[in-house]
């Protein structure tokens, strides 16, 4: 295994870990804000991680741009939809 | 650990998961936990998709079979929250429930048992396809099938979306026809989703486009670009960034019916050159076919939302 | 057992639990998404049926694989139709259930609505 790989499979693995976290925090956490922080912030350090992870074997630099745009869409994404769940959940008054 | 035993462990549980879902979805409490339960299925399918080698699908199982069907699903739960707790309360019956549990296992195991006795060497029309494909000009032999060589079943499912939308339409309360699909949406001009859909709609737009480019030679097309513009157009809807059309537009109606008629056109073009019907001059086949597709992405886009907007609710001067 | 037996056994797994599901829910939306289930249960086994004819340098039999592109949309088409009538039938008679006594129970003529609606006359 070249070094390379070896970062590769460490980024990748801590990726893992934050989703596997996050995953652990939906199930435990008491009320939907608190399980919409864990996802959050877990999946987006996760994803990120993760395309860090697979960077150094991105085919070209324009393969490697989409995977960080892939990246940032992912954030976007679930950080609006997390406001908007949020924003639901204190609505509705149920701390399920 | 060699590679194909980590595959194999890998789809039992990419299965596994699936099943579970599945399930979730079938036993939930609500309907809409239900509907979140499918639309995490119809992701998941598209995993199972790529892991059987077919990116097409999976590109089009997640847009459509995931993401519109379950919006389409999602807001009528919404709608219709107030009649559930009178399904709830129907009696059950169980003579109703062993005669679907049999239905279900029987046909179940009768496609297992089909699935397992099916024919090895597997038939396969993929050396055809692929001794074709540079007729079409197209590197990508799923879009040449769904462009040259099943170039009929493209145009029907397009002519099956307007009438589904023809049929959506004549839903509609006689008063209100002409008018807006469905009820205006309530959007802080200033809060998180109008500002989600400023920044993602240019980029959509963009996307879509390179799907529809890209489709020609790798995994893409313009049924899933369509689809993008679709999810875009809904998006910029909630957004109150734009508002439902109503439906007795002509712009409207051109671009339903614009790529129907083109493709069409085209086929009878091709019966005139002596081609056949829905063929392609071989020096001429990308170009057309490319054209074809671009007047496709927004006449597909346009139906889909529109499919999913629903009959009109609103009468037509009823802009915001 | 490869991997496409297995995603077969699971799309056959899958059709019997859209099939139990259209046929045991009351709530017609619950019908329509287990439809859904049925049919993307059916799409799995034909991939799979695609994904053994992989062959000629590519992954899967493409013709096949449009076929299922073709498929999934019109399933689509044919789900949107079903829900917008699910949506008038919510309207009119106020229940979102096929139970022929519900039906029977809520018919009555809503304000604004068709007058010929809420008499097409009982199948009793």
């Amino acid at each position: 295994m070249t070094p390379l790989q070896i970062l590769s499979a460490v980024l990748i693995g801590a990726g893992v870990f934050f989703f596997v976290a996050g995953t652990v925090g939906l199930l435990r956490f008491p009320d939907t804000l608190t399980r919409l922080h864990a996802l959050t912030k877990a999946d987006n350090l996760g994803i990120g991680l993760i395309v860090l992870g697979l960077l150094p074997f991105a085919a070209n630099a324009l393969v490697a741009l989409k995977l960080i745009l892939i990246w940032i869409l992912v954030l976007l994404a679930s950080s609006t939809v997390s406001q908007l769940a949020g924003f639901a959940a204190r609505r509705e008054g149920r701390q399920r | 650990m060699n590679i194909v035993a980590i595959g194999l462990a890998l789809d039992l549980a990419f299965g596994l998961l699936a099943l579970a879902v599945a399930v979730f979805a079938l036993r939930a409490r609500t309907t809409y936990a239900a509907v979140v339960g499918f639309v995490s299925f119809g992701v998941l399918l598209a995993l199972v998709w790529f892991r059987l080698g077919a990116p097409d699908v999976a590109l089009t199982e997640a847009a459509i079979g995931g993401g519109l069907t379950g919006l389409l699903m999602l807001n009528a739960s919404a709608v219709l929250r107030a009649t559930e707790a009178a399904a709830a309360a129907e009696p059950r019956r169980p003579g109703v429930r062993l005669v679907a549990l049999l239905a279900a296992a029987t046909v179940a195991g009768g496609l297992a048992a089909a699935v397992l006795a099916l024919p090895s060497p597997a038939p396969t029309l993929a050396p055809l396809a692929v001794a074709g494909a540079p007729a079409t000009g197209l590197g990508n032999p799923v879009a040449a099938t769904l462009m040259a060589f099943r170039a009929t079943d493209t145009l029907l499912e397009m002519v099956v979306l307007v009438l589904a939308l023809v049929g959506v339409w004549s839903l509609t309360r006689d008063d209100l026809w002409g008018g807006r699909p469905g009820r205006r949406h309530q959007a802080d001009s200033k809060g998180v989703l109008v500002f989600f859909a400023r920044l993602l709609l240019p980029v959509g737009v963009v996307f879509a486009v390179f799907l529809l480019f890209v489709g020609a030679d790798q995994p893409g097309g313009a049924f899933q670009g369509g689809t993008v513009l679709a999810a875009l157009w809904l998006l910029a809807i909630m957004a109150r960034l734009a508002d439902t059309p109503a439906i007795d537009q002509r712009w409207l109606r051109f671009w339903l019916i614009a790529g129907p008629a083109v493709f069409v056109a085209v086929g009878l073009a091709g019966l005139a050159f002596g081609v056949g019907f829905l063929g392609y001059p071989e020096p001429w086949a990308k170009p057309i076919i490319l054209a074809v597709e671009i007047v496709k992405i927004v006449s597909v886009g346009v139906t889909l939302a529109l499919l999913v907007a629903g009959p009109p609710m609103r009468p037509r001067g009823d802009d915001r | 057992m490869n991997s496409a037996t297995w995603y077969g056994l699971v799309g056959a797994a899958l059709a019997g639990i859209g099939l139990y599901g259209l046929i045991v829910h009351p709530h017609a939306l619950r019908k329509i998404l287990s439809f859904n289930l049925l049919g993307a249960g059916v799409f799995l086994i034909a991939g799979v049926v695609a994904r053994r004819g992989a062959a000629a340098g590519l992954p899967g039999d493409p013709v096949l694989q449009g076929l299922v592109i073709t498929g999934i949309i019109v399933a689509f088409a044919a789900t949107a139709l079903a829900v917008a009538l699910l949506l008038r039938l919510a309207e009119t008679a106020h229940t979102a259930s096929l139970a022929e006594a519900a039906l029977d129970r809520q018919r009555e003529p809503v304000a604004g609505s068709d007058p010929a609606g809420g008499r097409t006359g009982s199948t009793g």
